[in-house]
């Protein structure tokens, strides 16, 4: 058994420990969001965060894992309360096939984790290792920037609130 | 002319967004067969035609149900591909039927609940679906108006419905729930229907949000892939190296041996794998993969030579124009165009889900075409096609005839090995990649005349493979052709005019006096090929409008103003018209940058799409970026304006990849490009920097389709801004830096 840790909960997975994390994932959790694409980290639809950052799960056995967090599309929000990005999503109809969406929206969010102020050059930088073959991108990048303003807006006003406290 | 400004219309506060599961019921292992009544019912042989696929498939309550609680079910033979089909199908329902689409459960393509609507293809579902439901609609509501009248002793005039319930004038109501006895919606529909006034629309002709992308972006079933059936197996197959190779043998006793291993199935030269996990069917396969001893008996042709090898073919020429007399040879311009093969690319590999139980079997499949699937799979495992259910779940875009048939007769196959076991087979990239049918190779060759700035004269020629190899039959998929008793492969169909296949748009749009227009169809196929996304439309049109503006040139005219002064459509002209408005064609390019213009009518019967884009071209590399795209579409009645602009606005960012990317690598041997290093698409900082799509609505025109609209004109578009960038007419696609490099005379 490997003990792995995923969107906040400690799992005991029984799968061979070489096993990639996209199938434990998908078989073993029941978790839909990380998609199988390529097998090779070509597509970026198997994209999770593993500490914050964007990876490949497709290539990523579980037993390299180690006692590091795992965040899929599922933690982020669910259909009743949408994460900041999810939501942008949904507001700008960010998909048309939608198969590689939720690889872009974890490779969005771990540069949101980052930062929320990017160039649009940093931006189309930071998405390039994820294809979308439906030709979405425009929707996509414009719901990243609304996700971001979205977050950055909940941040001042937090901020002001406890200045004026 | 209502155009429609391409920002915010989606209304941003007011998203409704739909709860409703995607795949309600979807999760239940449920097989039941119903014979479809409609058949059996033909429309009069005297009376003037239905509305859309309602001539097909005639009876009221095939399209919409009504049950004794008020709940409405509405049915279509098409499928969701990710292009909002869904979304606009409830909208054109929910509108005629006076309820929201929340209230509406849509089924979709399913051989045992639906209407059969062949394929869901050509930029079709909105023609056929959309117009069958909306006046099927219309029909039910005016039954349920009059039967509603009769019960409230009123007349229909002083009847309104509403969320369920008929209300008359006078305060009495009605819930629909109890006018729908008796079999009153089984009856035929008629061939006009009192349809919603434009004025009146309350959903049609809005940005409604699409109801499946609330399940995308939060990680819900979605998709046939996400399909987790009670004692569900994973399967892999192991395909041939190449085409036409045979297994000649295969040691499985160390494969069977592997952890979860449930199974090895051969069958001819059809190899499969089953076991318990995913991850081990995978390991398994790679195994099995190692264990086969193949024979290699084809060889494709040297790729260098490929449009002249594939014309040297024996061909079936059809002329599909004839018109005047041509002018002489000596006294014309002549240009030949090439498009090579280039491939769907669905970004997540084929994949389907198959349950043999009780002598039948179920499958859950993304292909386009479920009854058509229902008949080559039944073929294919030797039941009756009343023994063999098929029902859409969405998959990967496919954007024409993938791998998706295949991967579901491989899924059949596998399921009958392992009987009451519900099997999920997915291809691996390498496999999508080197044995899903390409898009064919094409040439077309253009000559023609001017005198005092008109087209008097235009001969055009085109040569191609089908662009259909559909199943069809169990011999249209490659678990058919791979098993010890082989079916017949199909001989390759040519789609008459006036949709056409690879002469689709070759008839050129313009007004021209003397014209020819002859079809090379060519039946050999050295690399397997089918429908691809606007089929040969791409490559006309690319052609056609490429030469355009050689023309304009010739004639020193404005490239516009050129194609207006050829174009007698009055919608036509209003969409050139728009596009160059928009993009501000007048007032040219920004300096070191290339301007360029398209336009085409979409198999000449479907939407118009024009399209204006700029283009930068690195003169050391070679590299054209595409940096602004303008687009205006013309689909006639507009339902959801969103859905048309991401339609047109993705088929024109797919298309720029292709022409600027793609070509499917070969040598005499072997496909070479067998994942996406191999055959690498358009990535985000290749992008444009804005794309406009303005949606010109047409209410209470016909609905047109939309979704291969753009590709022509984009690919064409962008061979004229390289031209006007660089001086450089570039006549082959892909427009990759070697080519661009060359072409400018690096």
């Amino acid at each position: 058994m490997t003990t792995i840790n995923i969107n906040g909960q400690s799992h005991e997975v029984g799968a061979d420990p070489e096993t990639p994390l996209l199938y434990v994932l998908r078989d073993e959790l029941a978790l839909n969001g990380a998609k199988f694409g390529c097998g090779l980290g070509q597509c970026g639809a198997c994209t999770v965060l593993v500490d914050g950052e964007a990876v490949y799960s497709c290539l990523l056995p579980i037993a390299a894992l180690g006692d590091r967090n795992v965040t899929t599309i599922e933690a982020l929000g669910t259909l009743a309360a949408p994460g900041p990005l999810q939501h942008a999503f949904m507001q700008e109809q960010a998909a048309q096939c939608g198969y590689c969406i939720a690889g872009m929206i974890m490779r969005a969010q771990a540069l949101l984790q980052k930062t929320r102020s990017f160039t649009d050059e940093e931006l189309r930088a930071h998405m390039q290792p994820n294809l979308c073959r439906c030709g979405t991108h425009m929707r996509i990048l414009r719901a990243v920037r609304r996700a971001a303003e979205t977050m950055r807006a909940a941040e001042l006003s937090t901020k002001h609130r406890e200045a004026t406290r | 002319m209502n155009a429609i400004n391409n920002t915010n219309l989606l209304s941003r506060d007011t998203l409704a967004l739909s709860r409703r599961e995607v795949l309600a019921g979807g999760g239940a292992v449920i097989v039941s067969f119903s014979l479809s009544p409609v058949h059996a019912q033909a429309p009069q042989p005297q009376s003037p035609p239905l509305p859309g696929s309602l001539k097909e498939t005639p009876l009221l309550d095939s399209w919409i149900r009504i049950d004794a609680d008020g709940s409405i079910t509405v049915f279509t033979g098409k499928a969701e591909l990710g292009q909002g089909i869904k979304t606009a199908l409830l909208q054109v329902a929910a509108e005629e039927l006076g309820a929201g689409i929340e209230r509406i459960t849509l089924v979709t393509a399913d051989t045992a609940r639906t209407p059969n609507e062949g394929y869901t293809s050509g930029s079709h579902s909105m023609p056929d679906s959309a117009t069958a439901i909306r006046n099927a609609a219309a029909q039910v509501r005016d039954i349920l108006l009059a039967r509603a009248a009769e019960r409230l002793s009123t007349e229909i005039d002083h009847v309104k419905l509403r969320d369920g319930t008929v209300r008359a004038d006078d305060g009495k109501s009605i819930g629909v729930g109890e006018l729908v006895g008796d079999d009153v919606l089984h009856v035929q529909a008629q061939p006009t229907s009192k349809l919603t006034d434009p004025a009146n629309y309350t959903l049609i002709g809005k940005p409604v949000a699409r109801v499946d992308i609330p399940a995308k972006v939060t990680g819900g079933v979605a998709y046939v892939h996400d399909l987790r059936l009670t004692d569900m197996v994973h399967a892999r197959v192991v395909r041939p190296p190449g085409y036409g190779a045979n297994l000649l043998e295969v040691d499985v006793g160390k494969v069977e041996a592997l952890p979860g291993v449930l199974k090895v199935v051969r069958d001819g030269s059809f190899l499969g794998i089953v076991a318990e996990r995913e991850y081990q069917a995978i390991t398994a396969m790679r195994a099995l993969a190692q264990a086969a001893r193949w024979s290699e008996t084809s060889a494709l042709p040297d790729p260098a030579s490929i449009y002249t090898y594939l014309q040297g073919l024996p061909a079936r020429d059809v002329t599909i124009l004839d018109r005047g007399t041509l002018a002489d040879a000596s006294n014309v311009l002549t240009a030949t165009y090439h498009r090579p093969y280039q491939m769907h690319g669905a970004i997540g590999p084929a994949c389907a889900v198959a349950l043999f139980a009780d002598d039948a079997l179920t499958v859950w499949s993304h292909a386009q075409g479920m009854f058509p699937l229902r008949r080559a799979v039944a073929e294919l495992v030797g039941l009756a096609p009343e023994k063999v259910r098929c029902i859409h779940i969405e998959g990967s875009g496919c954007y024409g005839h993938n791998g998706a048939d295949d991967a579901a007769g491989d899924a059949a196959l596998l399921a009958r090995a392992i009987p009451g076991r519900p099997v999920r087979v997915q291809w691996m990239r390498e496999q999508e990649h080197t044995w899903e049918p390409f898009g064919p190779a094409m040439a077309a060759r253009i000559s023609a005349a001017l005198d005092r700035g008109k087209i008097t004269s235009w001969q055009y020629d085109v040569w191609s493979n089908s662009h259909s190899t559909r199943p069809g039959t169990a011999g249209s998929l490659l678990a058919g052709l791979a098993v010890a008793k082989p079916f017949p492969e199909p001989p390759p169909a040519l789609i008459p005019q006036p949709e056409g296949g690879g002469d689709r748009n070759a008839i050129p749009i313009y007004t021209i006096p003397n014209a020819r227009v002859v079809n090379h169809f060519i039946p050999g196929m050295p690399l397997r090929v089918s429908a691809m996304r606007a089929l040969g439309a791409y490559a006309n049109v690319f052609a056609i409008e490429s030469f355009m503006d050689e023309l304009a040139k010739a004639a020193g005219a404005d490239p516009v103003e050129f194609r207006l002064r050829h174009l007698d459509d009055a919608r036509a002209r209003d969409a050139v018209t728009l596009a160059a408005e928009k993009f501000g064609w007048q007032s040219g390019t920004t300096p070191g940058r290339g301007r360029g213009f398209a336009f085409a009518r979409y198999k000449n019967l479907a939407a118009y799409c024009a399209v204006a884009v700029e283009v930068s071209v690195e003169h050391e590399t070679g590299e054209v970026r595409l940096r602004r795209a303008v687009a205006a579409v013309d689909s006639g009645e507009a339902v959801n304006p969103d859905g048309i602009r991401n339609q047109v606005e993705g088929g024109l960012i797919q298309a720029a990849s292709w022409t600027l990317y793609e070509q499917v690598g070969f040598n005499t041997q072997r496909l070479t490009s067998r994942d996406w290093s191999g055959y690498p698409i358009m990535r985000f900082p290749a992008v444009p920097e804005s794309v406009e799509v303005h949606v010109i609505n047409r209410p209470a025109q016909p609905f047109l389709g939309t979704g291969e609209a753009s590709a022509g004109p984009a690919a064409a578009a962008i061979a004229n801004a390289i031209a006007d960038a660089t001086g450089a007419r570039i006549r082959d696609l892909p427009f990759r830096r070697q080519r661009v490099k060359a072409a400018i005379g690096v």
